[in-house]
């Protein structure tokens, strides 16, 4: 490749109407930089988007954005991902979009496996309509824009994903972007289905879980906060699984588990569960139509230049012919 | 008594292989040289329901079911109970010997009033409730009856095979009644062989066994009853033909016109289209063309990647993500799935994304009548979905014509870069008929303005560039330099949001405008296809598959000096107004046909051109029209004059 791809390489001259402050600018970065390091081609990628802030963030990237339907970010990617298994396919979207209208889209992807990168941004609020409670929001708590406290309880998304099938799960948080970067870079680099939840404040509607409340600045000690965000590469925590055993997979997703479950004081960030072991969606189409990877659907040719159909159904007929 | 059709039943609970002996049955006759249409009815049930197979042989090409019944064959009581009535006087009924002196009220999948309504038929005539009186019933209006003692002939097929097993033998019970058939009707038993062989290849044993069943029957018939069965129909020509489903056909028609990317979430009756693709998930190429460097690149083979979704959400939206990678895709359903595809449809409208939707139409509102027939989808392709966006809708008349208009589907789609929706219906999916050969050589694929590369020197690619004809050149996800972006948004010409007036006004008319250039280039003769005499006093007009009893039912009525023209309207969207405009004044009468409660064409043709339909036929009992209903129909609309006429008829 003559020209070296940097951060600018992903840019796009819109105009960005997030709210200052907003914590989606930290994941918008970070998603640039993690291509720019990996070196790919804007052609090559397709970024992927549901409805809400999260939706827009396609159109401030450079390379093929495609902002879909409210909940349907994965459908959308599985097709564009299945048809043609050389891009790389970043789907995003917001909690809501993930997890509540678009749930049962988020478990059916866990089972498939498709190679691609799900990044939710996860502010437990829907933003764009105005700070409705979101399906990630804990019971009991009365964001400002809500008029009672929550009713519901909330969805653990690791738990969901690990449960699910999702073969790389972990999460990330909107104002460390080197890590979230780091991240986003594993789960492209993963093959299969990679999850990522970004915890991600909203400065206009979460006044609980705000960038302080995150940072632990009303916890001081000497003056310091003590962050409530922990990395877990820096505990002896180890979300791998080594070897093709299930009694090692299962064991690995039920600490996954159980670690997702670690909230309040202590939140940790980082890798949950990554499993190499299990065979993408297109692993298992390429055992049964060999030439998958080099002829998949958007590569066939499908007709002679003049037009004729090149498929040819002369024996297929003969089961039919009387 | 001479007659050009004959029309044969078989029926039996579900999962007792009705199926197969009706397919064996009309193989049978087509083998021989015969045409054959064969209509399946069924429960949504798996198991122990009534099911029936009706198949109309002849030696003139036959388009559609008749109520009445020349030879019914039978291996269960309750077959008897609900069809001896259809069954002609001179017509004759095979049934199981040992079966008369079962009463009627003891079959427990024959619904109360089926049961009040024999009943009391039979009370009239001062009958009991038993299958032998039904029978006697019958044959005094003229029946002949065939009692077959099926347990011992199943003995002797078990001594003839060394099968020892109860359960192995009566499956081939229907066989029996197959090969009685065959026999009654005077086709050569070889035809019948031939036919076990084909439907049953894989399993040799399988096919042992029946060859040696059919022969015991057809033994017996020959040597316990008069070679004297009325109804007999042999063939002029020999020529082969298919024999094959709507939704085989519609399967083989994606893999010619070049469908790489198929989903599904199963419903009936679309599901078994998808399934067929999968099983056929890799496919040859044409040796025609060894030179060809497109051949190369595809290793030997071409393949289809068939996904079976969570639900029809993620089945139309998978299909519009890989279309947006060049590939042609689409997906199958019926209509509570196409319910919740609309809004894909939408994003696919707005975003001018070329795929298609395949409807089978079955029976609603709701769940409504899940394995039943019905157009009820005609309005709601049009016109579901919020807001206002282009789309195409075609409809196929039969199976013949479903295969060859899946090409035109795509073409469509790509050419106008919009949605497609392809419409066809139960009855349609469901049947088997006999045609001729699929030719490959008449489909040509177009794929219109699909760019495989964008020189940046022309400057930014954008997607959504305004052009006299509203349609863009259209780069696919991997093309370099060719990026875009797509939001359901309203957008400008890059593909990123606006609200602006203005730019709002000229998108919305760019995208519009494609159906005004579809209408203008599109040619009548793909639009509309006029049968019958054009210059009759009538005309019927319909859509879809209602097409093949009108055709036979228009030829049967001109025997009686009734002459009508048939115009079927294959695109509904954009309609072929000025062609009505200028034809349908012209007629006396103009009658439509339709498998709805309402009449959607009817409506359809008064918004499109403001021409009011004289006659309305039509039916919604979930049973798809008889060639015998149309032909009394459209000669009570000329003779009684009457503005709605509902049949009803079915079982």
């Amino acid at each position: 490749m003559a020209v070296k791809l940097s951060m600018m390489s992903y840019r796009t001259p819109i105009h960005n109407d997030w709210c200052p402050g907003c914590g989606d600018f930290g994941i918008l970065s970070s998603l640039q930089m993690a291509l720019a390091d990996l070196q790919i081609p804007p052609h090559m990628v397709a970024v992927v988007s549901g409805i809400g802030c999260s939706g827009k963030t396609p159109h401030y990237i450079n390379a093929y954005g495609i902002h879909t339907l409210h909940g349907r970010t994965l459908p959308f990617a599985i097709g564009i991902k299945l048809a043609n298994p050389a891009l790389t396919v970043i789907a995003v979207g917001g909690d809501g979009d993930g997890l509540g209208i678009g749930a049962g889209h988020f478990v059916n992807s866990g089972r498939r496996n498709v190679d691609l990168t799900y990044i939710v941004f996860d502010n437990g609020v829907y933003g764009l309509t105005k700070g409705q409670a979101s399906p990630t929001l804990a019971r009991g708590l009365k964001t400002k824009a809500l008029p009672r406290p929550n009713i519901n309880d909330a969805i653990n998304p690791i738990a969901l994903a690990v449960v699910s099938g999702y073969t790389f799960v972990a999460r990330g948080y909107a104002y460390d972007t080197k890590h979230l970067k780091e991240l986003i870079k594993q789960g492209i680099q993963h093959k299969g289905a990679a999850f990522i939840d970004v915890l991600q404040p909203c400065p206009t509607y979460n006044d609980i879980t705000t960038k302080e409340w995150y940072g632990g600045e009303d916890r001081q000690v000497e003056g310091k906060p003590i962050p409530r965000v922990y990395k877990l590469e820096e505990t002896d925590y180890d979300g791998e699984v080594k070897t093709p055993d299930p009694l090692e997979e299962n064991n690995k997703k039920l600490q996954a588990i159980s670690k997702s479950f670690e909230w309040g004081d202590r939140i940790p960030i980082g890798v949950f569960y990554r499993n190499k072991f299990i065979p993408s969606y297109e692993d298992r189409l390429a055992e049964r139509i060999t030439n998958y990877y080099t002829s998949p659907p958007a590569r066939q040719p499908i007709a002679s230049p003049d037009g004729r159909p090149l498929a040819s159904i002369t024996e297929v007929l003969n089961e039919f012919i009387v | 008594m001479p007659s050009t059709k004959i029309s044969w039943m078989i029926g039996g609970a579900q999962g007792t292989g009705v199926d197969s002996s009706a397919n064996v049955f009309a193989r049978a006759a087509a083998i021989y040289g015969l045409y054959a249409f064969g209509k399946r009815e069924y429960y949504s049930n798996i198991k122990g329901e009534h099911s029936y197979f009706s198949v109309v042989i002849s030696n003139v090409p036959v388009h559609s079911h008749m109520d009445e019944v020349h030879l019914l064959a039978t291996f269960d009581s309750e077959t008897i109970a609900r069809h001896a009535w259809e069954v002609v006087p001179g017509g004759g009924i095979i049934y199981d010997s040992q079966a008369v002196n079962e009463k009627i009220s003891n079959i427990p999948t024959l619904e109360r009033v089926v049961y009040e309504r024999i009943r009391s038929k039979l009370e009239r005539v001062g009958l009991g409730e038993t299958v032998g009186d039904i029978l006697e019933a019958v044959r005094r209006d003229g029946v002949r009856l065939y009692p077959i003692p099926y347990m011992e002939m199943l003995k002797k097929v078990g001594e003839a095979t060394g099968e020892k097993q109860l359960s192995a033998l009566t499956r081939m019970t229907n066989t029996l009644a197959v090969g009685a058939s065959i026999t009654l009707l005077n086709i050569p038993i070889k035809h019948l062989e031939d036919a076990l062989t084909q439907v049953f290849r894989a399993k040799a044993k399988v096919v042992k066994s029946n060859v040696a069943a059919a022969e015991i029957a057809s033994k017996y018939v020959k040597s316990n009853f008069a070679e004297d069965f009325p109804y007999q129909i042999h063939p002029t020509q020999k020529k082969n033909r298919l024999f094959i489903s709507g939704t085989s056909a519609v399967a083989l028609g994606k893999i010619v016109a070049g469908c790489r990317f198929q989903t599904y979430y199963p419903i009936t009756p679309a599901a078994d289209e998808s399934v067929y693709l999968e099983d056929h998930e890799t496919f040859k190429l044409r040796e025609e063309y060894p030179h060809l460097k497109e051949l190369e690149v595809l290793d030997g083979y071409g393949s289809i990647v068939v996904v079976q979704s969570e639900d029809e959400i993620a089945a139309v939206n998978m299909v519009t993500g890989a279309a947006l990678t060049g590939v042609r895709a689409s997906t199958a359903t019926s209509g509570p799935g196409f319910d919740l595809m609309v809004e894909g449809m939408g994003w696919a409208g707005m975003n001018e994304v070329p795929m298609v939707i395949t409807i089978y139409q079955r029976g609603g509102p709701s769940t409504g009548l899940p394995t039943r027939h019905e157009q009820g989808e005609l309005l709601f392709s049009i016109f579901g979905g919020h807001g206002e966006f282009p789309r195409i809708v075609i409809a196929s008349g039969d199976i013949e014509e479903a295969f060859y208009d899946v090409a035109k589907a795509f073409n469509y789609a790509e050419k106008y870069q919009t949605p497609v929706v392809h419409l066809l219906d139960k009855a349609l999916a469901n049947s088997n008929m006999t045609v001729d050969i699929f030719n490959v050589d008449k489909i040509r694929i177009e794929r219109g303005k699909l760019l495989t590369s964008w020189d940046s020197s022309l400057g930014q690619y954008k997607r959504f560039r305004f052009t006299d004809d509203g349609i863009s050149p259209r780069t696919v996800i991997g093309t370099e330099n060719g990026i875009f972006w797509n939001t359901g948004d309203e957008h400008d010409e890059l593909g990123h949001i606006t609200e602006e007036p203005s730019l709002r006004d000229r998108m919305m008319e760019k995208r519009m405008k494609k159906l005004e250039i579809a209408d203008a280039e599109i040619p009548d003769s793909e639009r509309v296809s006029l049968y019958g005499e054009p210059d009759a006093p009538y005309l019927v007009v319909s859509w879809g598959s209602t097409k093949g009893a009108i055709i036979d039912a228009i030829e049967y009525l001109q025997t009686e000096g009734l002459r009508f023209a048939f115009a079927q309207i294959k695109m509904l969207n954009p309609f072929p107004t000025r062609f009505v405009q200028n034809i349908f004044p012209s007629y006396r009468r103009v009658i439509a046909v339709e498998q709805n409660y309402t009449g959607q064409l009817a409506t359809l043709i008064r918004a499109r051109t403001g021409f009011q339909v004289d006659h309305l036929i039509c039916k919604y009992n979930g049973r798809p029209f008889s060639f015998s209903e149309l032909r009394d129909g459209l000669r009570d609309a000329v003779i009684t004059g009457s503005p709605r006429i509902v049949k009803r008829s079915g079982g």
